[in-house]
C-alpha cells in the first residue's frame, strides 16, 4: 500500500543521504522524494512517497524517527491530507491544437508555456492521480516529462 | 573547565585534548597518522589522557569495544584519515551491531582539499554512515568542543551505538577560546521517553496471569545495568530465564532458574520452552534470526510482551502484543513497584517448571571427554572451575565462542565480552587488551581458535608493549570449526576452504613476541596448564590446546527450522 511519509529534519550536511540511505540499505521503496525549507530556517521538511505493508511502514517510520538528524516523521495517508504534485511536460511542436490545449481535462492547475523555438511545455498542479491520467492522454506526443514528486501535509 | 577561559586561545589539537580530558577521558585506543599529528603532538605534551598504541586499527576498535563493554563507559578510539578510518571500519560496525558507546575520531585532509581525491582521502562520514548511530564532520574549530560532547552524549545514552567525528588537519590548527559544555540538548534526539503507565500495568496483568512464561533478556539490560533489578523480579515470580548471547551473566549462570542460552546453539529446554510458553517476556533482547529460526513457528501460542529503549527494535521480526519502550531498569523497578511492594502472587506455575525440568534431562551440551583427545568443551569446562567462573571471558566467533557461551557459566555481567550482532573474528585478542586496561587487577581469558586469533594477531606486540597478562586459550581444531560444521551438515562433507593449511608454531610466535606458550595436547594436562598459566601473573600466557579436529557445536537449529527441531547430536 502506498503511503506517504512527512519529515521534519534538522539541516545538517548530509542529513538527506542519511534518509535515502536508511531506504537503500533496509531494502525500502522509494517513490518519490522531496525536500525543501520549512517554517524553521533551520529544518526542512521532506516528504517521501513509498509502499510497504503496515509493519513495514512502522518500521519505516521507526527507523527514521532513530535518526538523529530527524526531528519529526509521521505518516500522513491515515488521516486527512492533502498532497499534490507539479509536472512539467514538453510536447512536439505543432503536434495539437492549441486551442485544444486550452479545455484539456480538468487538472487543477493548468498552464501553458511557449519556447523561443515554439515548443509547448504544459505545467500542471494535481494530485498524482490525476497528473497520470493526464499524462497519459498526451503520451503519444510527450518528449520529456519532469515530475517534482509529491508534497503533502496533514490536516490535523 | 566550564567556564570561558576568556582570550585565551587554543589550537583545535589542544582543544580536543581539553574536550577529552573534560569529558573524563584517561585512556584513547589510536594509531598515528599525517591528518592527526597536531593531535598527537598534543597528547605527548600531557599525561592526563592516555594512548594506547595498536598495531592495526581494526584492534584499536575492538579494543574501545572490550574496554565499554567491561565498564559500562565509554570507548575512545583515535586514528588516522584514509586507511586509518577505513581499518576502523569493521570495529565500528561491530560495535553498531551490539550497540556498544565508542566515540571514534578520525583524522581527515583539510576542508580546502576536501572532494579532491586527496592523499589518504575517504568520504569517512559516507563510508561510515550505515553503520553508525551518529556521525559527525567538524568545519569550524569553534564547533569543535559542542561537537565531541555532542558525540559522547549520543554513544552513551538511550541505546548506546558507536558516533564517528571527522576532524580534518586544518581544524587542529585553526584556533578559538575554549568552552566545553556541560551539557547539551538536541532537539531531535530524545534518548529516553516516558515510561507508558498502561502498557506496564498490562504487563503487570499478563505475568499475573499466564501459566507457562519464560524471560527471554538480552544485551541491554546490562547496558541499561538492570541484572540486579532483573534477577529480583524473576527470582521473586520463580519464572524461567533464558540468555541470548549478548545477554550472558545478566542473570546468574549458576541459578537453578536459569535455563541457558537459547537459539540456534541453545540448550534444548530454552528452545523448547520457547516454542511452548505462554508468556514470552523479551527483555533488551531483539529477535534476531539466530534466536528466532523460523519466524512463521516461532513461539506460536504466546503473549509477547516486549521491554525495550528501543522503538524500532519492538514489532521489528516478531510483532510483540505488550511493547513497554523505555529504559530496561527503570521498567523493571516500575513493574516491581506493583507486583514486589504489593506483594502480588503470580499462579502457580509447578506444572511448566515440571516439564521445563524434563526437558533439562536431555542435558544438551553434554560431551564426552575420553583419555586420549582434548574435546573443546572440556578446556571451557575446566577453565570455569579452574578461575571460580570470575574470569572475564573475550571470545573470536566461532565453534569455540559457542561452547564458551554454554559452558562458562556466567553469574555476572559485563564479564562476557564476544562480537555477536557482527560476528568478526579477531575480535577476542584486540577486546581482551582493552577489558584488561578496564580492570587491571583482574583476569582476562580470550577464548579462541586458530583461525580467528590469526586476524588480529599483530597484537600480541601491542599486549607486550603494555604488559597486558591476557590468557589466551586457543582451542586449535585445524579447522574453521564452525564452516566446518556446515560443511559436514549441509554441504556433503565438501571442506571447501576450511581446513587451516599451514598453521604457525604457536608457541615460537607467542614467544617471538616476548610472551609465554604452552602446548597442551592430553585431556590429564589441561588443567595444570590452566593453572600454571593464571600463576605467570604479569605474562600472556598463549595456550595451545589441541583439541578434537570433528567435535560439532550441539544442540543446532537449522537456519529456517523451529525452535522445536533441534539437532541434538
Amino acid at each position: 500500500m502506498r503511503h506517504i511519509i512527512s519529515i521534519l529534519l534538522e539541516n545538517e550536511a548530509g542529513a538527506l543521504s542519511r534518509v535515502a540511505g536508511l531506504f537503500s540499505a533496509r531494502s525500502y521503496n522509494i517513490e518519490s522524494l522531496s525536500v525543501g525549507p520549512s517554517e524553521d530556517e533551520s529544518a526542512s521538511r521532506m516528504t517521501i512517497v513509498t509502499s510497504g505493508n503496515d509493519s513495514v511502514i512502522e518500521q519505516v517510520v521507526k527507523q527514521l524517527d532513530k535518526l538523529i538528524d530527524v526531528i519529526e516523521v509521521s505518516e500522513i495517508t491515515s488521516a486527512e491530507h492533502i498532497e499534490r504534485e507539479i509536472v512539467f511536460v514538453k510536447i512536439k511542436k505543432n503536434s495539437i491544437d492549441e486551442k485544444k490545449l486550452d479545455h484539456f481535462p480538468n487538472n487543477e492547475f493548468f498552464k501553458i508555456h511557449k519556447t523561443i523555438s515554439n515548443d509547448i511545455i504544459i505545467e500542471c498542479i494535481d494530485s498524482p492521480e490525476n497528473i497520470n491520467i493526464f499524462l497519459e492522454s498526451i503520451k503519444n506526443i510527450t518528449i520529456k516529462i519532469v515530475r517534482s514528486g509529491s508534497i503533502g501535509i496533514s490536516c490535523n | 573547565m566550564n567556564s570561558i577561559d576568556t582570550n585565551k586561545k587554543f589550537t583545535g589539537a589542544e582543544i580536543f585534548v581539553k574536550c577529552l580530558e573534560s569529558e573524563g577521558i584517561d585512556l584513547v585506543f589510536g594509531y598515528p597518522g599525517g591528518a592527526v599529528l597536531h593531535i598527537y603532538d598534543e597528547l605527548y605534551k600531557q599525561n592526563k589522557v592516555s594512548h594506547i598504541l595498536v598495531r592495526h586499527e581494526q584492534g584499536a576498535v575492538h579494543a574501545a569495544e572490550g574496554y565499554a563493554k567491561s565498564s559500562g563507559k565509554t570507548g575512545v578510539v583515535l586514528v588516522t584519515s584514509g586507511p586509518g578510518a577505513t581499518n576502523s571500519i569493521t570495529g565500528i560496525a561491530d560495535a553498531y551491531m551490539d550497540s556498544v558507546p565508542i566515540v571514534v575520531f578520525t583524522g581527515q585532509v583539510r576542508t580546502a582539499l576536501i572532494g579532491n581525491d586527496a592523499f589518504q582521502e575517504v568520504d569517512t562520514v559516507g563510508i561510515t554512515r550505515s553503520c553508525v548511530k551518529h556521525n559527525f564532520m567538524i568545519t569550524d574549530v569553534t564547533m569543535m568542543a559542542e561537537i565531541i560532547k555532542k558525540a559522547f552524549y549520543v554513544a552513551s545514552t538511550g541505546r548506546p551505538g558507536p558516533v564517528v567525528v571527522d576532524i580534518p588537519k586544518d581544524i587542529t590548527e585553526d584556533s578559538c577560546e575554549f568552552f566545553y559544555p556541560k551539557e547539551v540538548k538536541m532537539r531531535s534526539y530524545v534518548p529516553y521517553k516516558q515510561i507508558n503507565t498502561d502498557s506496564v500495568n498490562e504487563a503487570v496483568e499478563v505475568i499475573l496471569s499466564c501459566e507457562k512464561p519464560i524471560i527471554y533478556a538480552g544485551g541491554g539490560v546490562i547496558n541499561s545495568n538492570a541484572s540486579n533489578e532483573l534477577t529480583l523480579l524473576a527470582k521473586y515470580l520463580k519464572f524461567p530465564v533464558t540468555n541470548t548471547l549478548m545477554g550472558l551473566g545478566c542473570y546468574p549462570g549458576d541459578d537453578p532458574q536459569f535455563i541457558q542460552m537459547l537459539g540456534m546453539h541453545g540448550s534444548y529446554e530454552a528452545n523448547m520452552a520457547m516454542h511452548d510458553c505462554d508468556l514470552l517476556i523479551a527483555i533488551g533482547a531483539r529477535f534476531d534470526d539466530r534466536i528466532t529460526g523460523k519466524i512463521s513457528e516461532f513461539s506460536p501460542n504466546s503473549t509477547i510482551l516486549h521491554i525495550d529503549i528501543d522503538p524500532s527494535s519492538i514489532s521489528k521480526n516478531i510483532k510483540a502484543h505488550i511493547p513497554v519502550i523505555g529504559d530496561i531498569k527503570e521498567v523493571l523497578n516500575k513493574i516491581s513497584e506493583i507486583i514486589i511492594k504489593k506483594k502480588l502472587k503470580p499462579r502457580n506455575i509447578d506444572n511448566w517448571w515440571g516439564q521445563i525440568n524434563e526437558w533439562r534431562k536431555k542435558d544438551s551440551f553434554k560431551y564426552k571427554q575420553e583419555d586420549n583427545v582434548i574435546k573443546p568443551q572440556y578446556v571451557v569446562d575446566r577453565l570455569y572451575a579452574v578461575t571460580k567462573g570470575d574470569a572475564y571471558i573475550t571470545s573470536d566467533v566461532g565453534q569455540h565462542q559457542m561452547w564458551a557461551a554454554q559452558l562458562y557459566k556466567f553469574n555476572k555481567p559485563r564479564r562476557w565480552i564476544n562480537s555477536g550482532g557482527l560476528g568478526t573474528m579477531g575480535f577476542g585478542l584486540p577486546s581482551a587488551m582493552g577489558v584488561q586496561f578496564a580492570n587491571k587487577e583482574s583476569l582476562v581469558c580470550c577464548v579462541t581458535g586458530e583461525a580467528s586469533i590469526q586476524m588480529c594477531i599483530q597484537e600480541l606486540s601491542t599486549c607486550l608493549q603494555y604488559a597486558l597478562p591476557i590468557k589466551i586459550i586457543n582451542l586449535n581444531n585445524r579447522y574453521m570449526g564452525m564452516v566446518r560444521q556446515w560443511q559436514e551438515f549441509f554441504y556433503e562433507k565438501r571442506y571447501a576452504m576450511s581446513y587451516m593449511d599451514a598453521l604457525p608454531d604457536f608457541v615460537k610466535l607467542a614467544e617471538s613476541f616476548g610472551h609465554v606458550g604452552y602446548k597442551i595436547e592430553k585431556p590429564s594436562d589441561v588443567d595444570s596448564a590452566l593453572k600454571d598459566a593464571i600463576k605467570l601473573k604479569n605474562k600472556l600466557v598463549f595456550l595451545d590446546f589441541i583439541t578434537d579436529q570433528n567435535e560439532n557445536v550441539f544442540p543446532m537449529i537449522a537456519t529456517g527450522a523451529a525452535h522445536n527441531k533441534m539437532i541434538l547430536s
